[in-house]
């Protein structure tokens, strides 16, 4: 593929995606204070942590969606709420936890909407949008189901169609909210491992993702989030312990050597069956 | 620079032909034929009926008293249905599109009893400033979306709150216009009501001219916001990640669906129901995605047309259009809720 003639300019290699003390929340509810993380550039940044504890509110002041009421997110060195909305979405693109599909629309249309930041109103590269979409729709392996209803398809498909309207966005950085949630377990990996491919190819990725198995295969990075702060990053092999774990979940667990990636493996106890030691 | 690619990318698979494509030219198409039909039918129907021949050359003007019925008489009145059904037509889909409830239709909202408050102060509290009955339809229509979008307002506005709010405010001007008529003189009251009834009977062209020019400039604005209209389906947090600015967009579209129903409501008084069916009616007839806006305004006009025939030719006396409308809109909207109803058992 050749270098776009259009969107990000140089100096994309290097989103530097950061939270700098940045303070998150809804209306007068603070959900986290003083934040300071940084994404960094190239990793797969996988962000766990219990329920309602920050990490959509997070991924939304990262994509824009949000601004902070003390602090700032930044990119590419100045503040993201500097650039123009259309700007900063050809540099991010996001993944939300919930979105709608309208009904009756095709794969292929859904898609098509992903290009809307490189659309103005004097010009639309009509070539560069349809190859795009082709690309996107080919790396998530739903361009069979190109003229069909999303509504129709599996969801594992819809969500590969979803993955793809982010994909056409053509972003160096990719937000994904609990991309596998409610997918059957084939489908999680199949998923995760395009996700992988995407990393490998150039992109820097940051996901929720609430297993943490998952989490410590995938990730070159792992952010820890409790309570709306950071208790921990680094990469899963230091940052996923059990003393993590029981910490941030109240959850007693042993960790060990996945014999397959040797990554870290955490095996919860049962309260069922007692603790083993 | 390293451009993050996807997959080695040779050469880029070939797509089957769009879905619906056929149905999403022939559908329109024949709407419009029958739309032509209709008016030259319409054109000649009357006191001094015309064979679909006379009226086509009567628009040549050889043919001296009846180019003047057709091109005088009948011509802006079958024009006000066409242009006045297609904007409300297309103001509905907007709304119902913004509120994402098929519900979400102006006069279901509500924005028309807001021009006929405007329409009452005129006549009634303010007859001095001789401002014209259309700019107060305007200004009270305009007035109510605004006071609606701002009660409504919370962070954003979402599309139940706007839907709700819309019918408080409307009832609370319901009861103010109740008052107004009934404090007013009885001739100021009578062509009040009659104007409330909603009619095209006393459309001419000195009358017409000036709101389809405002409706062809809204139209081509509704241009602008087809793009952002189809990314809020999407949700908010997609449409705002792609780069939306969500309340401009939003305040955009609401706009335009006010005047769209406005205009016509200035000069024609509140035509109800065309707007909650029309896109309804073409969603089912194109499919696709999202609410059509071309075939919503087809359909608006379609609509209107038959309506006004039927309000004009099929019954003894002559009856204003709106209640037309207000009676076959009324049994559609009860069939939908009747299969609606049964859909969910
Ligand atoms: N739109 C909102 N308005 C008000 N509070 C919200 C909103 N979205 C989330 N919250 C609250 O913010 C906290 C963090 O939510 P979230 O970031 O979604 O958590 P997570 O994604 O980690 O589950 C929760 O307590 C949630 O109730
Ligand atoms: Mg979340």
């Amino acid at each position: 593929m050749t270098a776009p003639d259009r969107g990000p300019e140089p100096g994309h290699d290097h989103p530097g995606l950061a939270a700098r003390r940045a303070t998150l929340g809804y209306d007068r509810r603070v959900i986290s204070r003083d934040l300071d993380v940084e994404v960094p550039d190239g990793s797969f940044t996988v962000i766990i942590g219990p329920n309602g504890c920050g990490k959509s509110t997070l991924l939304r002041a990262f994509s824009r969606l949000l601004s902070p009421s003390t602090g700032q997110i930044v990119l590419e060195g100045r503040s993201i709420h500097e650039f123009r909305a259309k700007d900063a979405a050809r540099r991010i693109g996001l993944l939300p936890q919930s979105s709608s599909a309208p009904d009756g629309i095709t794969v292929r249309e859904l898609v098509e909407r992903g290009r809307y930041p490189y659309q103005t109103l004097l010009r639309q590269n009509r070539q560069r949008d349809e190859e795009a979409v082709l690309r996107a729709m080919a790396a998530t392996a739903v361009t069979q189901y190109a003229e069909r209803p999303v509504d129709e398809l599996s969801g594992g498909q819809r969500q590969r169609v979803w993955v793809a309207m982010a994909l056409a966005q053509e972003t160096p950085t990719l937000l994904l909210d609990e991309p596998t949630t409610y997918l059957d377990i084939a489908h999680q990996i199949e998923l995760l491992d395009l996700f992988a491919r995407l990393h490998r190819e150039g992109r820097t990725m940051v996901a929720v993702l609430h297993d943490l198995n998952h989490a410590a295969r995938f990730a070159t990075h792992l952010i820890v989030m409790k309570d709306g702060a950071v208790v921990a990053e680094g990469p899963p092999a230091e940052v996923m312990t059990a003393a993590m774990v029981d910490e941030v979940f109240g959850l007693a667990a042993i960790v060990i050597d996945d014999p397959l990636t040797h990554t870290p493996l955490v095996v919860p106890h049962s309260h069922a069956h007692g603790t083993l030691d | 620079m390293s451009t993050p690619t996807t997959s080695p990318a040779p050469a880029l698979p070939h797509l089957p032909p769009r879905a619906n494509r056929r149905r999403r030219v022939v559908v329109p198409v024949a709407t419009g034929v029958a739309l032509l039909a209709l008016a030259v039918l319409a054109l000649g129907l009357g006191d001094y009926p015309l064979t679909p021949v006379e009226v086509v050359s009567a628009f040549s003007g050889q043919d001296g008293f009846a180019s003047t019925v057709v091109l005088e008489w009948r011509l802006p009145r079958v024009l006000a249905a066409l242009a006045f059904g297609a904007a409300l037509g297309v103001s509905g889909a907007l709304f119902q599109s913004l509120t994402q409830n098929p519900l979400g239709s102006p006069d279901i909202i509500g924005f028309s009893s807001g021009s006929f408050t405007g329409v009452l102060i005129g006549m009634t509290l303010l007859p001095a400033l001789a401002v014209p009955q259309t700019v107060w339809a305007l200004a009270g229509g305009l007035l109510t979306a605004l006071v609606v979008y701002a009660l409504a307002y919370r962070r954003g506005v979402q599309g139940l709150r706007l839907i709700v709010t819309g019918i408080a405010v409307t009832a609370m001007l319901q009861a103010l216009n109740v008052w107004m008529l009934l404090r007013a003189q009885e001739e100021v009251a009578m062509s009040a009501s009659a104007w409330a009834a909603g009619s095209l009977n006393l459309v001419d062209w000195d009358q017409l001219l000036p709101s389809l020019i405002l409706l062809v400039v809204a139209g081509a604005a509704v241009r602008l916001v087809v793009s952002p209209l189809r990314q809020l389906e999407l949700g908010d947090d997609a449409a705002a990640g792609h780069g939306l600015r969500l309340e401009p967009a939003r305040l955009g579209v609401l706009v335009l669906g006010v005047a769209l129903t406005a205009l016509p409501t200035a000069v024609a008084g509140p035509i109800a129901f065309v707007s909650l069916a029309s896109p309804h009616l073409a969603k089912r007839l194109v499919g696709g995605a999202g609410l059509p806006l071309v075939q919503s305004a087809l359909m608006g006009a379609l609509v209107l047309l038959s309506a006004d025939l039927i309000a004009q030719h099929a019954l003894p006396t002559a009856l204003p259009v709106g209640i037309v409308t207000v009676v076959l809109g009324g049994s559609y909207l009860v069939v939908l809720l009747l299969r609606g109803a049964g859909q969910r058992r």
